[in-house]
């Protein structure tokens, strides 16, 4: 892939493929895609693993277990957040978490389905983006379907002075607008900058393996070490990005619900 | 960065957008709204059969408690009726002791007086035989010895002063 015409491009592990074209809306082509396929493992393998979790018995096995772990933690984090309301956002928010965790977890693999390079479909603002405008709708709709116009009172923080609220009012609504933004962004960065970085210092041992034992073992040692100990923490990342993208839409469903 | 060059691509945008909308479609759907609520239930049911069994175990043991109380009072109430029946018992058989004893002293002092009334009628009867046949005795041997012929009652009523002193 980056050895392709001898030049190191740690980027072109983003690359989209498209794989097979499948129809067009409007002038848009709509392909079967390496992210596509990718998205799919995911789904798939987080499927196979609630399947797990379905054997509903009384004292659950290692397995349920787990599966009851993940639905816990998510059902407490909105308890926590909304209150007893929070439970009707739970099944979004869950698939959200889930289908992030499995994404990130898996863009991390180093294998390859099928001759398809590995992709992390969630280092794209395409994908993320397009969740954090789905959070942010949610918010919108529940919002205004529950205190319609009442809402707005949002951008007035509770117990603000009269005088302040001209001033208070207009950074509010800011803040507000950008939620969608840093929540698409936030995932996107997190994920394309710690694969640049594994890809930067896997490309510092082949780099270095031409410059002889001398150089390119301290180097190539050097190098390992260091990508054992980030590829561990991209492994922290990718569970701490969907908690924190959780996390973030559960506060902002809180917003809606019960205002502040 | 691919990312932001594949966005002039004609097919990236929209095959994004539908990929993501179909799996996360689907994943929302089969998973957020399927497994997830039959998975808390499960949780639910599993903490509400907890609750369950340890309020139920909290009324057993109360109930144990007031059964223990219940039979500690009833084999006491026990205890003391049985007692009590011992003693009215003791004090019945007591009493009818004594009535029998005190009947068959009663049969017994008829019986003795009536012997003893035997006694002195057969003795009497005695005292006047040997009366009679000594007075009878005495006249002979005074005619035996004197010749003189006592008349009967003469002999009786000194044989009498004789034995009655």
């Amino acid at each position: 892939m980056s050895a392709e015409a001898g030049k190191f491009d740690p980027m072109h592990q983003f690359t989209v493929e498209p794989v097979a074209k499948l129809f067009a809306v409007g002038g848009r082509e709509v392909w079967l895609t390496t992210s596509a396929l990718w998205m799919a493992a995911a789904a798939i393998l987080l499927w196979l693993f609630m399947l797990g979790g379905m054997k509903r018995q009384l004292v659950p096995g290692r397995w349920q277990a787990a599966v009851e772990g993940f639905t816990g933690f998510i059902s407490s984090m909105m308890s926590t957040n909304i209150g007893p309301e929070g439970r009707r956002y739970t099944p979004y928010v869950f698939s959200l978490f889930m289908f992030i965790l499995f994404c990130n977890l898996l863009g991390l693999m180093p294998f390859a389905i099928g001759g398809m390079h590995p992709l992390t479909v969630t280092s794209h603002f395409t994908i993320t983006g397009v969740l954090a405008i789905l959070s942010f709708a949610i918010v919108l709709i529940v919002g205004f379907w529950r205190h319609g116009l009442h809402f707005f009172s949002l951008f007035v923080p509770h117990g603000t002075p009269w005088p302040m609220i001209p001033f208070i009012a207009p950074i509010e609504f800011v803040s507000f607008m950008v939620r969608p933004f840093s929540l698409g962004l936030r995932l996107f960065v997190a994920m394309t900058a710690g694969h640049v970085l594994l890809e930067v210092f896997a490309n510092f041992i082949i780099q270095s393996s031409g410059a002889g034992a001398a150089i390119g073992l301290p180097v190539s040692i050097a190098s390992l070490a260091l990508m054992i100990g980030i590829s561990a923490l991209e492994l922290l990342v990718a569970g701490i990005q969907a908690y924190v993208f959780a996390l973030l839409t559960s506060l902002y469903i809180n917003d809606a619900v019960n205002l502040h | 960065m691919p990312q932001i060059n594949q966005l002039a691509e004609n097919w990236y945008f929209a095959s994004q957008l539908f990929w993501l909308a179909l799996i996360f479609g689907a994943v929302f759907v089969v998973i957020g709204l399927g497994m997830y609520p039959k998975i808390e239930a499960t949780v639910d049911a599993r903490d509400r059969k907890v609750a369950d069994d340890l309020a139920a175990a909290k009324a057993a043991h109360a109930a144990a408690d007031t059964i223990e109380d219940q039979y500690r009072q009833q084999s006491d109430a026990a205890r003391a009726a049985a007692q009590a029946a011992v003693q009215s018992a003791k004090d019945k058989a007591a009493r009818d002791a004594e009535k029998r004893l005190a009947k068959v002293d009663a049969e017994l002092a008829g019986k003795m007086a009536a012997a003893e009334a035997d006694v002195a009628a057969a003795r009497s009867s005695a005292m006047a035989e040997i009366e009679s046949v000594a007075a009878e005795a005495a006249g002979d041997l005074v005619a035996k010895l004197s010749g003189v012929k006592v008349a009967a009652a003469d002999a009786k009523q000194a044989v009498k002063a004789v034995l009655h002193g």
